[in-house]
């Protein structure tokens, strides 16, 4: 399990990090996506991980933490907004300038 | 409680609702036209207004703490009133009415839509990052601050100016991203995320504990240094600043310096070089990239192709000098840097203003051949310079006399760093200066009309005051500082509970 979520993690922030690093706007906002899911689930194992633990505390045998998945909900919710501003932008840029790279023409000092 | 201390966050939040929905009251062209400056404008008043009566009540006595939904800290989030966080909200609300003249004044605002519902959330996310108690929570107002600077910087743009916000968009989502990383480590190691039960928690860790915690507050610390534009840090910040609306760029002034403040937070409160888990390494880091901050932004104003990006260039070199002034975390030198840092957001706006005006009459690029601008202009642009040069009378050298006076440790580097930072400075306004009023020779441009002066002349006649009354400043000042430095009233305020 820990294995699991561990390299689930790990493949995914390096799979963001790459994105980020191409110069059209869509991949480096893929990218971006793949790096804030990475983010959530390594703030929802910050909770530690457990099987069959609801979040309830005191009803149950065995519960799980039930803050970080407040924690996790919260940081959906604002990179869902964040990104939806982002390609917002994108489209913006896009149509505005003719072209989708990041990098703008060579720009005065 | 003190149910004064949530208005700052509520009522931008209230009114900025209230200037979309004036559209829909009433048909009238006037009404519409009229109706979201109007209510920005008083909403900006009424919270310059809350803003005094909270330092009033802040340097009066000890912190006080709202806490929201009356749960209690640390299991709710709270609000922490006290000196350091009553001042960002002054400086917050002064810049907010003198930004919002110049936008009325400019007609900034009718290149787009909305531009008051942003202003009004800008503010309250800055309001909300420098008064809430909770780690988690400065996240949430930070996301609430960018968003509303994404669409501000942006605002009545095309092509050119939206690709120049997408990477200070994009580049602020990657910093988001590593402060949930720094949280989510932090709650993992200590269990909480209220600043004042880190401050209690961290320092009693078990040793096994050190290296992840140390990661997490250099992480977060590291996010601190992004807003801040520190280097290895600043790329973003010349083009998105020089890009914004310069009445924006203004506002942008306090948005650096919120790094500034959150970054002594994290030195003073929840991160302490005291707690054996942390030690000094958080000094250790920001240092030198302070120190280099400093320099290259200063070696990059004598090169700037616009007044705009000199302007971002000097505010660079500014927010460098205010890191390496309280990067040690020590009362003297928090003491001298927080002086400079009021003094750096009223600078750095001025200069951003008179770069606005510059730009309204056709004179954007310092290669000569400008039409010929107005005279006044010309003594506003002379005292900016002097403000952000850092020369007497004006305070900037009074900020950089208390930073070299303040006994910062290893200060033999910091004299030749800002001399040297200083000369470059200096240099880069003259040739600036020259430029744009000695070697013009085109039109002579249209006159500004006098309201348009308001803005900038209240910037300079606050500086003079804050250069006059000095010593007062900093005798309250070096009062904050000592409490910041000493958080155990900070702490008292919380009234932490734990599980029965």
């Amino acid at each position: 399990m820990e294995y699991l979520v561990a390299s689930a993690i790990g493949l995914m922030t390096a799979t963001g990090v790459y994105l980020i690093l191409r110069r059209r706007t869509f991949p480096v906002i893929l990218g971006l996506t793949f790096l804030s899911h990475a983010v959530n689930l390594f703030i929802f194992s910050s909770g530690r991980l457990k099987m069959a633990a609801p979040p309830i505390v005191g009803r149950v045998a065995e519960s799980s933490d039930p803050l970080p998945q407040a924690l996790v909900l919260t940081a959906i919710v604002i990179s869902f907004g964040m990104t939806a501003v982002i390609v917002l932008m994108a489209v913006g840029a896009r149509f505005g300038t003719g072209d989708d790279r990041v990098a703008p023409e060579r720009e005065a000092p | 409680m003190n149910h004064w201390i949530i208005a700052p966050v509520v009522l931008p939040a209230v009114l900025g609702a209230a200037t979309v929905l004036g559209g829909s009251l009433s048909h009238s062209p006037a009404l519409h036209r009229t109706w979201p400056r109007a209510i920005t404008l008083a909403g900006s008043l009424a919270l310059l207004g809350v803003a005094l009566l909270l330092f009033a009540e802040a340097s009066a006595g000890p912190p006080q703490v709202y806490r929201l939904g009356d749960w209690p800290a640390p299991f709710g989030i709270v609000l922490v009133l006290d000196r350091l966080s009553a001042l960002m909200l002054v400086l917050t609300a002064i810049l907010g009415v003198i930004g919002l003249v110049q936008v009325i004044v400019t007609g900034a605002d009718r290149r787009g839509a909305h531009f008051h519902a942003l202003w009004m959330f800008q503010l309250m996310g800055l309001n909300g990052a420098f008064l809430t108690g909770d780690a988690f929570n400065l996240f949430v107002f930070f996301e609430v601050m960018l968003i509303a600077s994404y669409g501000l910087m942006v605002h009545g743009a095309g092509g050119e100016r939206l690709r120049a916000g997408l990477h200070y968009v994009a580049v602020n989502l990657v910093g988001s991203s590593l402060f949930l990383i720094a949280l989510a480590m932090v709650y993992g190691v200590t269990g909480t995320l209220n600043m004042a039960d880190l401050a209690v928690k961290v320092p009693a860790l078990p040793a096994g504990d050190f290296a992840l915690i140390r990661v997490a507050a250099v992480l977060m610390v590291m996010v601190f240094a992004l807003k801040g534009a520190l280097v290895p840090l600043q790329f973003w910040l010349p083009g998105t600043y020089a890009h914004a609306p310069g009445v924006v760029a203004a506002l942008f002034a306090v948005l650096t310096k919120v790094g500034v403040y959150a970054a002594i937070r994290a030195g003073t409160l929840m991160f302490p070089a005291e707690a054996p888990a942390i030690g000094p390494i958080l000094t250790e880091l920001l240092w030198p990239a302070a120190l280099v901050t400093l320099l290259l932004g200063a070696a990059a104003v004598p090169g700037a192709g616009t007044l705009a990006r000199l302007a971002a260039f000097a505010t660079i070199s500014s927010t460098g000098l205010a890191f390496a002034a309280v990067a040690g975390f020590a009362a003297e030198g928090l003491t001298a840097g927080l002086y400079y840092v009021i003094h750096s957001i009223l600078a750095s706006a001025l200069l951003f203003l008179i770069a606005d005006l510059c730009a309204l009459r056709g004179a954007e690029r310092l290669d000569g051949g400008t039409p010929r601008l107005p005279g006044f202009l010309a003594v506003l642009f002379f005292a900016s310079a002097i403000a952000s040069a850092g020369l007497p009378p004006l305070s900037g050298f009074l900020g950089k006399l208390l930073i070299l006076e303040a006994g910062i440790d290893a200060a033999a580097l910091l004299y030749p760093v800002v001399l040297v930072g200083s000369f470059l400075l200096i240099l880069g306004f003259a040739r600036a200066g020259s430029a744009l009023f000695w070697r013009a020779s085109g039109e002579q441009a249209e006159p500004l009309p006098a309201r348009a002066y308001l803005a900038p002349a209240a910037l300079v006649l606050l500086m003079a005051a804050l250069t006059i009354w000095a010593g007062p400043v900093t005798g309250w000042l070096a009062e904050t500082a000592a409490a910041v430095t000493d958080p155990a009233a900070y702490i008292a305020a919380n009234a932490l509970e734990s599980l029965p």
